[in-house]
């Protein structure tokens, strides 16, 4: 038996051989094998679709070091899918030749385009938000449901979820959002203190930030962090715990799901959410302070003493309410699109995506409507 | 000296103080179904996944096709993996990407294949595991864990590998279906004349496969053998393992179909 070196050295050759009035005899010697082949296929190909034109030509394989299905496949198509009527090969290849009678694919009509197509694309559109909806507020339900059950039985509240879904959604996103709040503080102020110097404004800088800061960016800021970094994650974990089959696990042992997952989430956004736009809230407006100090030469002490006339605290609840309903709604989303991802890795990847898109976005439409709602409260 | 398509060679594999392999050598012959057995934890898999390359040993060297796993270069390597398939335990199959594009995945890498050569050969290769053609468009989670099995077995055997790793390939089967599993891989390794390497726990797909068997044990390799060698072995892990209730009965029913193919 040849060795797998001199195996690999024989490449795949057919030659033409032909005595004087007979038919036309081919040669095949070499690897006939997919990695003897993969190079010179090229070449190959139109010379054997040439040859196998003549249906009276003589195969003679006998030279063939080595055979794959491969190589076995590549003679077959040339021969048009049947054996070459005069074929002579070793004893050991013949079963190699068994295998190529593939059956043919079940026949795909082609669907003609539906003419309405767009009407249903649009409505299968519509269908899924609406069926995004109500998994959502069904969700929502059973969490009240369960809410309302523990306040009955506080022995039942997941205490221990709670806290390290706190340490991980509020604590360890400190970092993050001390950064992006000062350099949006310092930004805000400098790009302000350049209009309100051309007023002579200088002192207003104190409302500009104190008001946007604390009312508007803190809260937004925060929230799309927070979406970001735990909703993802939130998602991501539950995905995976369904194609681990770690839900259907915690449903056989009749662990109720929104209990154990979705509620300790829920209630740890809420709490840590206004937790991390206070935090933030500090960071901007330190932030702030800095480069008023250095464009418009406002000094900290006045800065800070004079913040509390500029800012009415209504605005500092305003914006901490705004948290805690944020908190509620990117725990909820992420974990509505978590529960629904399919035991596959690109549902995963969709799911996350989604989860993440959509909470921004119900943040912003969320806040805005408080804009709305609140109007008249903290701005004098 | 012998034909060794694999060999390991003072293989020592170690987790912090854990020392799971102290001193193994081993020689997988060509063309052979060989046999890794052993406790759980006595670290079948991970000798598997070190002479895939999966893993690197704590100490020692695994040469495949003559090629050191630890110290060649990447284009190397590559020309291995080309030459060697695998089947992983739960298929692996890639949950994105329907049956056909999973089989069809190795060969369009190769960069070198027209797609209908390709489509010939991905058919052809589900026609050998005995998956029909209307499943080829179906995604991996609509399937059975045979299917999958089977699938992952077809994807393993695309790129028309000469050494075929086998990863426990009956667990999870029902005994019908291991049977049929099993004569496949008989009927491939004969055909294709494939090398094989084999974890498994179970005693008839052992029986059933092995030319020889590696047993792991107390972090050393015991015993590599034919099976009735292994089973005279007096060990007392291998009395367990064989002789319980179960292993005497796949025994017995292997010898009784040797007395009876030697008396004819």
């Amino acid at each position: 038996m040849p060795n797998s070196a001199s195996e690999a050295s024989q490449e795949p050759e057919v030659r033409l051989v032909t005595a004087a009035g007979r038919a036309r005899c081919l040669v095949l010697s070499g690897a006939w094998n997919l990695r003897g082949l993969e190079l010179r296929l090229a070449e190959l190909v139109p010379r054997l679709g040439e040859y196998a034109t003549d249906r009276n030509s003589q195969w003679d394989l006998r030279e063939v070091a080595v055979i794959d299905h491969a190589g076995a496949m590549l003679l077959w198509r040339a021969w048009g899918r049947q054996r070459a009527a005069h074929l002579t090969l070793k004893p050991e290849h013949e079963a190699i030749f068994r295998h190529l009678e593939i059956p043919a694919d079940p026949a795909v009509a082609a669907a003609p385009r539906d003419p309405l197509w767009i009407i249903v694309a649009i409505g299968r559109k519509v269908l899924r938000v609406v069926d995004h909806f109500t998994t959502m507020v069904m969700v929502l339900g059973q969490v009240v449901l369960d809410a309302g059950n523990m306040v009955r039985r506080p022995a039942l509240i997941p205490w221990r979820e709670i806290s390290s879904n706190i340490y991980r959604t509020g604590t360890q996103a400190l970092g993050i959002t001390a950064l992006v709040g000062f350099l949006v503080g310092v930004v805000l102020s400098y790009l302000s203190a350049q209009q309100l110097k051309l007023f002579g404004a200088d002192a207003f800088i104190i409302n500009i930030l104190g008001i946007s800061v604390v009312r508007e960016l803190g809260p937004v800021l925060a929230a799309i962090l927070i979406a970001g970094r735990s909703g993802s994650a939130i998602t991501a974990q539950l995905g995976v715990m369904r194609v681990t089959q770690e839900l259907d696990a915690m449903a056989v042992m009749g662990i109720p799901q929104t209990l154990r997952l979705i509620l300790p989430k829920m209630l740890a956004l809420a709490i840590s959410m206004p937790l991390i736009v206070l935090w933030t809230n500090s960071i901007a407006m330190i932030g702030g302070m800095v480069s008023a100090q250095a464009e418009l030469g406002i000094g900290y002490t006045y800065f800070l003493s004079s913040l509390p006339d500029a800012v009415p605290i209504a605005n500092l609840w305003l914006g901490l309410g705004k948290g805690a309903v944020f908190g509620l709604l990117i725990a909820l989303v992420a974990c509505h699109f978590g529960l629904r991802i399919e035991p596959n890795t690109e549902s995963l990847g969709i799911g996350t995506t989604n989860s993440v898109v959509t909470s921004i976005t119900v943040v912003i439409i969320v806040d805005a409507i408080f804009a709305i709602m609140f109007k008249d409260i903290g701005i004098s | 000296m012998e034909d060794c398509i694999i060999e390991v060679k003072g293989l020592w594999t170690q987790f912090g103080d854990n020392v799971v392999h102290r001193d193994i050598d081993l020689c997988v012959r060509r063309g052979e179904i060989m046999s890794l057995v052993g406790g759980s934890g006595s670290g079948k898999t991970t000798m598997l996944r070190q002479m895939l390359g999966l893993e690197r040993p704590s100490r020692g060297e695994v040469r495949v096709f003559g090629v050191s796993l630890h110290g060649s270069n990447a284009s190397q390597l590559r020309k291995l993996r080309d030459r060697w398939g695998m089947l992983f335990q739960e298929g692996a199959l890639f949950s994105a990407l329907t049956v056909y594009d999973n089989v069809a995945l190795p060969l369009r890498e190769l960069r070198a294949l027209d797609e209908g050569l390709i489509h010939d050969l991905v058919m052809m290769k589900l026609d050998m595991v005995g998956i029909e053609p209307r499943h080829a468009s179906k995604m991996p989670a609509e399937l059975s864990g045979g299917m999958i099995k089977r699938i992952a077995l077809a994807r393993a055997l695309a790129l028309e590998p000469e050494l075929l790793f086998l990863d426990e390939p009956t667990a999870g089967l029902d005994p019908d279906r291991s049977e049929s599993f099993v004569t496949l891989i008989k009927e491939l390794h004969r055909e294709l004349k494939l090398t094989v390497v084999m974890v498994t726990h179970d005693l008839d797909t052992l029986v059933a496969l092995s030319d020889r068997v590696a047993v792991l044990c107390d972090q050393r390799l015991e015993i590599v053998g034919t099976l009735d060698e292994v089973v005279a072995n007096p060990h007392s892990f291998i009395c367990n393992f064989f002789m319980g209730e179960r292993g005497r009965r796949a025994l017995e029913a292997v010898r009784a179909v040797n007395a009876i193919v030697s008396m004819t």
